[in-house]
């Protein structure tokens, strides 16, 4: 079981890397589907078959894996684009940055005065390193999908974090934030929509800039 | 000992040019064709050199050093490697750099033989071919650390043992991503799609074959083969370490390895097959991204 955990979060780590580099927005809209595909299979590798484990991951397989990214691909199929033009910083330097706050949540994780248990499992630093991308994410790019695209990693963090603690916490609490996440997006949807229709592009930009 | 390099020598010499063989046909196959036979690159090789050659008057020494340097380096090169679980005929500490950098120095080579032509075309393929191999060998360090690591040693004798199985049970993640990467190093140096296609000759995307265009019968024909067993080095690297088995049995260790390096060339034809060149601007993205996966697969073994 061990081993299986394992392979699933370097898949998680590696779909961080391509999402980075990757300029498409389809392209990242898929990596990000697949990450929270992938991510949701972790209670039960986790925890073992039982009530709780199942319901969060098909919860979580619906909701990450199939719906959210629908919605995406909707939205960028309503407002006609096809990839990220100028990012803030370009792909090379955030790919660099990326793996830099990689390496820096494995060391980080590895001073963590954490149980046992979890000693030398790649879950907290794999948290960690989707958090520092999902920021990176948020920062250095200007369409609003892609900011949409690294809210939703960041959330696949918190996800990764909490599958730890998933014996501990009640059910109501996880419904609760995958429910957020769902609103959320489609709040921020419907931004979209409005500032495609205003400005007829996508930069977040022009909406810090004086109206003429 | 002596028999030992006969057979290294041998094997790479008699089977280099089969891969390209291997690869031309999985592409034909692909493609809905028959393709050339089997032997094509051999009778390519032999048609070579048997021709003439034209060098131009403004060249020097340098011109012809490039296709030599080219044929003898992956023959040096074969020496430090082990052919799947036939040793290596010469091992000492450290020669991974030895390994590396003999390919370096193919690589002077062939792009001062391209700038020595005088020809500003072979000049911006020089320039392509320096600028995206620099690129690429951090990546195989990364990848050797990682191996060196495992295995506790720095020789590649001792990076490829037998104990390699061993490491792909604990250590499997890092040894799955080092040969990910090294697969795409291999890729890159030979100038195969996507970063290059060894086929075309349209004159802006080319960056292997330009530094060639000068080169004509035998000289051409070394480098082609010297470009053969290359590809054959840098593939039984990678098969070693897929396939790290090994049974004291010649005969049965040299069929894995046989096997195993045409299985790789199979693999790489329906890469080429499946995939579209990437633009040039996109390669050098690609190799940072394989150099930051492989000094991951670092990172995560040193933690």
């Amino acid at each position: 079981m061990h081993g299986i955990n394992n392979l699933l979060l370097l898949m998680v780590i590696l779909l961080n890397f391509f999402t980075l580099g990757s300029s498409r927005l389809g392209a990242c809209i898929r990596a990000v589907a697949l990450q929270g595909a992938v991510i949701s299979i972790l209670p039960i590798t986790l925890h073992g078959i039982n009530g709780h484990s199942v319901i969060l991951a098909t919860g979580a397989f619906v909701l990450k894996g199939i719906f959210i990214p629908w919605l995406l691909f909707r939205a960028i199929r309503e407002v006609r684009i096809r990839r990220e033009v100028e990012p803030l910083i370009g792909f090379i330097p955030t790919l660099i940055i990326g793996a830099l706050t990689t390496s820096a949540a494995f060391i980080f994780a590895d001073n963590l005065p954490l149980i046992e248990a979890h000693h030398g499992s790649l879950f907290i630093p794999t948290a960690l390193a989707t958090l520092f991308t999902g920021f990176l994410l948020l920062i250095t790019r200007r369409k609003a999908i892609t900011q949409v695209l690294g809210y939703l990693m960041f959330e696949n963090g918190i996800f990764v974090l909490a599958v730890l603690l998933s014996e501990a916490m009640p059910l109501m609490v996880e419904a609760g934030v995958l429910l957020d996440l769902l609103v959320a997006i489609f709040i921020m949807g419907i931004v979209i929509n409005q500032i495609n229709h205003e400005f007829s592009t996508l930069n977040t930009e022009r909406l810090s800039a004086l109206k003429e | 000992m002596i028999g030992n390099t006969l057979l290294h020598l041998a094997i790479l010499c008699v089977l280099s040019p089969l891969l390209l063989g291997v690869i031309g046909k999985t592409k034909a196959l692909f493609g809905g064709r028959n393709g050339a036979p089997f032997l094509q690159p051999y009778f390519d090789l032999w048609k070579l050199l048997r021709k003439g050659m034209v060098i131009s008057e403004t060249t020097t020494w340098v011109f012809l050093a490039g296709p030599v340097v080219a044929l003898a380096v992956p023959l040096l090169a074969a020496m430090l490697l082990p052919f799947g679980a036939l040793p290596a005929p010469v091992s000492f500490d450290g020669d991974m750099i030895l390994f590396v950098y003999l390919f370096g120095l193919a690589r002077f080579f062939t792009a001062s033989a391209a700038l020595d032509t005088g020809s500003s075309f072979e000049g911006m393929g020089a320039a392509r071919e320096v600028t995206f191999s620099c690129l690429a060998e951090p990546t195989v360090l990364f990848g050797l650390i990682v191996l060196a690591r495992l295995a506790g040693g720095l020789s590649l004798q001792e990076m490829l043992s037998p104990e390699l199985l061993e490491s792909w049970q604990n250590a499997a993640p890092s040894l799955g991503l080092t040969l990910v990467s090294l697969f795409v190093v291999l890729l890159v140096e030979n100038s195969r799609i996507p970063f290059d296609d060894p086929n075309t000759h349209l004159e802006l995307t080319m960056i292997h074959e330009v530094m060639v265009l000068d080169h004509s019968g035998p000289a051409f024909g070394l480098i082609l083969y010297g470009a053969a067993m290359k590809l054959f080095v840098l593939g039984a690297l990678v098969v070693r370490i897929a396939l790290p088995f090994t049974f004291n049995n010649l005969l049965l260790d040299l069929l894995v390895f046989v096997a195993g390096m045409l299985g790789l060339a199979v693999l790489i034809g329906v890469v080429e097959s499946i995939m579209a060149r990437l633009k040039l601007v996109r390669v050098p993205q690609v190799l940072v991204g394989t150099t930051l996966i492989s000094a991951f697969a670092m990172v995560l073994l040193l933690r």
